[in-house]
């Protein structure tokens, strides 16, 4: 399930490059998420991760490349203010969590209402679904509480809940447990593995991390400056890795 | 100077300034924010310009909208000249460029990760300016509150556009002027507390709101 099957995948990209000067950061990468599947990019820092999914969420242009959703080409184009229909239509259907917890000024409630407010929902069902996945993520008791004052984790899982609280067919996941401690990993974890099992959408975890790759992904990229090294269902990629580099990356090498 | 006076006098202060501030806030934060929310080639000349607007001496602008206004001025069919309205519209270009200027600064200070996760979130157009403005609200109070500072303590500007008629354009600062040169210092000095007295009010009310904002 690479770029060259992604046909109808929710979202697939092709050949996709970004220079950032003379720099090469994304090095013609082909790759797709599939609904119910979580895929893991997997990748030294520095490997163009970040910039790919920053593409993939059209916050960020392409050099070369297509980026395709629901069969729509979406990429963004150079200098594009507006988003036009087709783009728009991808962008309610995805959405990406970053590193760095970011939380609205607003209180954790009204934060996890975000994008549902974005995409007019009605209050009623909008209680339900933010109350759901609050007490999916433990924050049931801290709502009414200033988004600011909660421990970094917990931003954290506000930032997830108020991603996975929409319809979508992809989430983006940036290094989302960077730096966070082995609790809210766990929680988060299984917050994500819950969401995919779901079967609606397709997560697309974007990590440095071998053994959180090893623990939830069914399909696994690995990306070494920029580029593609090998991409395969989890077993084969671990325990029998077709390129030399995988194979040093698996057991802990420096890939290059 | 009665005390009825007094009190219409500084009246027609709070009005007048809290008028233009009011006026150039309507025009200053939603351009300010849309200004604040891109990168666009000339912006650093536009803020120059701008900020140097922050210098513009009031009696200067005084000066050019009395010509303005005047019967053979480009504006001398509105009959502003010596009226409230006149004095409103020197306030609301002499705080203007303040509340754009530092709305501007304050919505372009909100962070990458911030703006990314309010599109990633699906904010677009103008409720992605909302979402900006409210990120950045203590900035943007903070650029009112200065543009009312500038307006309730300016006396050039609504001295030449105003005339200092004695109960219709006077105000607190240009009656404090008039007590002074006609060395009624007892009276210029009642008047200057009661003007520190309304901006202490004034701005205690807007910080406890800014605090409030904070938590």
């Amino acid at each position: 399930m690479t770029g060259e099957d992604a046909g109808l995948a929710p979202l697939a990209c092709k050949g996709v490059v970004k220079k950032f000067g003379e720099r090469t950061v994304v090095d013609g990468v082909s790759l797709a998420a599939h609904a119910g599947t979580i895929h893991a990019v997997l990748g030294p820092s520095g490997s163009g991760k970040t910039t790919l999914l920053r593409i993939l969420n059209l916050l960020e242009t392409a050099d070369a490349g297509s980026v395709s959703f629901a069969g729509a080409q979406v990429g963004l184009r150079p200098r594009q203010r507006r988003l036009d229909d087709a783009q728009r239509s991808a962008r309610l259907k995805s959405a990406l969590v970053l590193q760095k917890p970011v939380v609205f000024n607003t209180t954790v409630r009204e934060n996890a209402e975000f994008g549902l407010r974005m995409r007019d929902e009605v209050p009623g069902e909008m209680a339900s679904k933010v109350d759901a996945a609050l007490a999916r993520l433990g924050l049931s008791g801290l709502a009414d509480e200033r988004a600011w004052r909660l421990s970094g984790g917990e931003q954290q899982r506000l930032a997830f809940a108020r991603a996975c609280v929409l319809d979508l067919t992809v989430l983006l996941l940036d290094e989302f447990t960077a730096n966070l401690d082995h609790a809210n990993v766990t929680i988060l974890e299984k917050a994500v593995r819950d969401f995919a099992a779901e079967g609606k959408a397709g997560v697309l975890l974007v990590t440095h991390d071998l053994f959180q790759a090893r623990r939830l992904a069914d399909e696994v990229t690995l990306l070494v400056d920029g580029a593609v090294v090998e991409s395969a269902p989890k077993a084969e990629f671990f325990d029998s890795p077709k390129d030399e580099r995988t194979a040093r990356f698996v057991s802990g090498d420096a890939p290059m | 100077m009665a005390e009825t006076i007094l009190l219409d006098i500084a009246a027609l202060s709070l009005f007048i300034s809290g008028a233009g501030t009011l006026l150039a806030a309507a025009v200053g934060v939603p351009l300010g924010s849309w200004l604040g929310a891109r990168d666009f080639r000339g912006q650093r000349i536009l803020k120059a310009l701008l900020y140097s607007l922050y210098g513009l001496p009031p009696v200067l602008l005084g000066l050019l909208l009395y010509l303005s206004l005047s019967r053979t001025g480009p504006l001398g069919s509105l009959r502003w000249l010596y009226t409230v309205h006149g004095m409103i519209l020197a306030q609301f270009l002499l705080t203007l460029p303040f509340i754009l200027g530092l709305t501007w600064s304050a919505v372009a200070s909100v962070e990458r990760p911030i703006r990314d996760t309010a599109k990633t979130l699906g904010a677009e157009g103008r409720r992605y300016l909302a979402t900006l403005v409210k990120e950045a609200k203590l900035g943007v109070l903070g650029a009112v509150m200065v543009g009312f500072g500038r307006a309730i303590s300016e006396v050039g500007a609504v001295i030449i556009v105003g005339g200092n008629i004695q109960g219709e354009t006077e105000v607190l600062t240009t009656a404090i002027v008039k007590e002074t040169q006609q060395g009624d210092f007892a009276t210029a000095v009642g008047l200057g507390l009661i003007l520190l007295a309304i901006s202490i009010l004034v701005f205690a009310s807007l910080t406890l709101l800014q605090e409030r904002g904070r938590k």
